[in-house]
């Protein structure tokens, strides 16, 4: 291929065409990314060529193979400054909403105190990297580096529409599960490695809050599942604009979840694992510096993904109430967010209004309340299902 | 509910485990001043605990009995941070009896409002710790921002916000004028309705009330043995409070009630402290009335000989926490021989053992918060 001009360098084809493109469906992400390869490839090579003029290496960044390599790279730093962002606007929110729950004003730095944020985020980021003596080094690097990543990958999980997602997997909703539960045993793990009580007496908390919240969230899933037929998550929007949201057969199940997601997030009342009235920090205590900001940016992580968890099961996903067939293609992502945010809402609202609950409270809670309702839930679907209602 | 004869701990069972000691304290998010208490774990549940305190020993009854008796006033403000009010009246009493003269009327209701101001700050100060230890910050600030109103009624009254340095031997240093009693009214007026912004939010909350009910039980028998006073003794049953029962000043021309409840658990506690607050209120009101009814020109104050007869004595009175009491030696010159405080806090926190045993570790900051921990005057 010879050189005229730039404009040669950066083609702009249907991404559809290439062999390599691995995934099924048209995606926006990738889309977006393989556009933006293209254009930072091309000026690259150009500047190359520009130097060095007739050489392969300029011919070879711009060649399908390569751009879709870097593509992928650049697709997964598009999602995950997404999931950052968004993440940041719920931190954000929280200490906003917070604020004004208990008379004061909340943040104040920048944007309405938006920058505070970014202001944490750098003050954690310049910290010294502490690593005390007697814990087992491996295992308390690696955990937290697991945690943190687990919960990052889960939030990039989380697709924002039907053109905006990582993989449209058919087991969607069930992976997002297995990732989400992972953590906990790392956390345990964590714990025991930090060769600290509190952090041990911790561990072992999250391993007992994983126990009483997990089935019973795992039941209302499998009950939404029955309901769409499907674990996609499309598929279970879809569902959802075809018949009605999921919030009208399952309004027990949706209020059961919304407790059980606040769980899921370790936030209060179910933060026993970080209690700090007594375990200082709980499995965080060891943790300092840029450890424990990426370890609390994990937990808003994970806090957004309970609350698209509750949107995508119960409130109709990226749907937009009352709209006809044609609304649903407008601005599906904002619409997506604005619900995780509403769910999140409910969650600071909890924060603010409820005391921590303690250790066999909690199971008690899991076991004698949230399954029980969870099964009700899934009679009552299997009911309407049967009847031939959905 | 886990009550405390629940846990049995069976050491012929097949797992074998290990219990373990965790210090908590002295820096420690639970721990509400400097102290520490080791408390051995069996899994969650604390099978044996131990109070240590002394971090905040500043040889306080020693340093008396190198000043005059003027002098040791301001140092009485710094015995209790939260209430300081109550241990400079209680000093001022000890001194006047030793001395054996009768303060001025007005100057005796003026002392009182002073105390009830700060059994109500003490209180919300409370209320705010047990806040922070059930995880919700809300109480904590709510409560702050009530304790804020009485902090300025200290200010309208003396001029200083916490150490107030205002009782003096024979009197107080200032009478009150038209603002303050206009300003204490509105203040109480709006207390009584804001308080129940977080009243409700503790009691309409099964969270709250689960924490604190059935947890930190103690029996009649058991407070009386330990010696617990105040608030916590009254939770247990017993109708016990000096203010009504050994009246000083003229705490028996109001009208108040004393709260009494028999459960003995941490929410009888809470319960108690807020009808307190409310009493206290009701205090207030009745000694506005009554100084209002001496007159403005009346004396508050008596001028008092800089020297001590030689003998002894011993005065007591109730504080925000309990029971404290002073006993005055003097050898007739114008400095205390010998000077004794007792803190109704170095005695209840010796019931921290009986307290936490058999608790959860949940539950052991909601607990110890249930006894109004305050450093400065039990280390003294």
């Amino acid at each position: 291929m010879g050189y005229s001009s730039i404009l040669d360098w950066i083609i702009f084809k249907d991404v559809m065409d290439n062999a390599f493109y691995p995934f099924a469906s048209y995606n926006l992400p990738f889309d977006i990314s393989y556009k933006l390869w293209e254009i930072i490839g091309g000026l690259i090579a150009w500047l190359v060529n520009l130097l060095l003029p007739g050489n392969g290496l300029s011919t070879w960044l711009i060649s399908d193979e390569v751009s879709n390599v870097f593509a992928l790279v650049i697709f997964m730093i598009v999602i995950f400054a997404i999931a950052f962002v968004v993440t940041l606007i719920s931190l954000w929110m929280e200490r906003k909403v917070l604020g004004r729950l208990m008379d004061r004003r909340g943040t104040m730095i920048g944007l309405k105190g938006f920058l505070q944020c970014v202001a944490d985020g750098l003050k954690t980021f310049m910290k010294e990297n502490v690593i005390p003596r007697k814990v087992d080094k491996t295992t308390y690097m690696w955990t937290a580096a697991l945690i943190i990543g687990t919960s990052v990958l889960i939030a990039c999980m989380i697709p924002l529409s039907p053109r905006w997602f990582v993989v449209n997997y058919g087991t969607g909703l069930l992976i997002i599960m297995a990732l989400f539960a992972l953590a906990p045993f790392f956390i345990l793990v964590s714990g025991w490695a930090q060769n600290n009580k509190y952090s041990l007496i911790g561990g072992m908390r999250a391993a007992e809050l994983m126990i009483s919240y997990e089935v019973p969230m795992l039941i209302m899933i499998a009950t939404t599942c029955l309901l769409a037929g499907s674990f996609n998550i499309n598929d279970i929007i879809n569902a959802q604009f075809d018949t009605v949201w999921f919030i009208v057969p399952q309004i027990i199940g949706f209020i059961t979840f919304i407790f059980c997601a606040t769980a899921e997030a370790e936030r209060v009342p179910f933060d026993i694992a970080e209690a700090e009235a007594e375990l200082v920090e709980g499995w965080q205590t060891e943790y300092a510096g840029m450890k424990w900001g990426l370890i609390m940016l994990a937990d808003y992580m994970r806090g957004y993904v309970s609350c698209a968890m509750v949107v995508i099961m119960y409130l109709g996903g990226w749907l937009i109430p009352f709209a006809s067939a044609d609304m649903n293609g407008w601005i599906p992502e904002i619409v997506f967010l604005l619900k995780v945010w509403l769910i999140f809402f409910i969650m600071i609202l909890l924060r603010g209004a409820l005391a921590r609950v303690r250790t066999d409270q909690i199971v008690n809670i899991g076991w004698k309340v949230f399954m029980p309702l969870s099964v009700l839930n899934l009679a009552v679907v299997l009911v309407l299902k049967l009847g031939g209602v959905f | 509910m886990m009550a405390k004869n629940d846990i049995v701990y069976d050491p012929d069972s097949h797992l074998q485990t290990d219990k373990m000691w965790v210090i908590m304290g002295p820096q420690h998010p639970f721990s509400h001043g400097l102290w520490t208490l080791k408390a051995q774990l069996d899994g969650e549940i604390v099978t044996d605990a131990e109070p240590i305190i002394g971090y905040l020993h500043r040889g306080w009854e020693k340093e008396c009995e190198n000043r005059i008796y003027p002098k040791i006033i301001p140092m009485a403000d710094r015995l209790c941070y939260a209430a300081s009010m109550t241990y400079t009246h209680l000093y001022c009493m000890t001194v006047e009896k030793a001395l054996g003269i009768d303060i001025p009327e007005k100057a005796k209701y003026i002392r009182m409002i002073g105390d009830e101001i700060c059994r109500i700050q003490s209180h919300l100060m409370w209320l705010a710790a047990v806040g922070t230890d059930l995880g919700n910050l809300t109480v904590f600030l709510w409560s702050m921002r009530e304790r804020e109103f009485f902090m300025d009624l200290n200010v309208r009254l003396c001029g200083a916000r916490m150490t107030t340095n205002f009782p003096r031997i024979g009197g107080v240093r200032n009478d009150i004028n038209d603002d303050f009693v206009m300003y204490t009214k509105r203040c109480i007026n709006r207390f009584e309705k804001a308080i129940w912004d977080v009243i409700s939010l503790i009691d309409d909350s099964s969270t709250f009330v689960s924490r604190m009910k059935g947890t930190g039980v103690l029996t009649r028998e058991r407070c009386a043995n330990l010696g617990i006073t105040g608030p916590a003794m009254r939770g247990t049953g017993v109708d016990f409070d000096v203010r009504r029962d050994d009246p000083y000043d003229n705490y028996d021309k109001v009208e108040f009630e004393v709260p009494v409840l028999k459960d003995g658990d941490s929410y009888s506690r809470y319960k108690i402290r807020i009808e307190e607050m409310f009493q206290s209120c009701k205090i207030i009101m009745q000694a506005l009335e009554k100084i209002q009814a001496i007159g403005k020109n009346a004396p508050y104050r008596l001028k008092v000989p800089s020297k001590v007869p030689a003998g002894r004595a011993f005065m007591r009175m109730e504080d925000p926490r309990g029971e404290s009491m002073m006993c005055l030696i003097s050898d007739g010159s114008d400095k205390p021989y010998r000077l004794k405080v007792r803190s109704p806090i170095f005695v209840n926190v010796s019931a921290a053992k009986p307290l936490v045993q058999g608790c959860r570790i949940a539950d052991v900051p909601v607990v110890m918060a249930m006894i109004d921990m305050c450093l400065g005057e039990t280390d003294r």
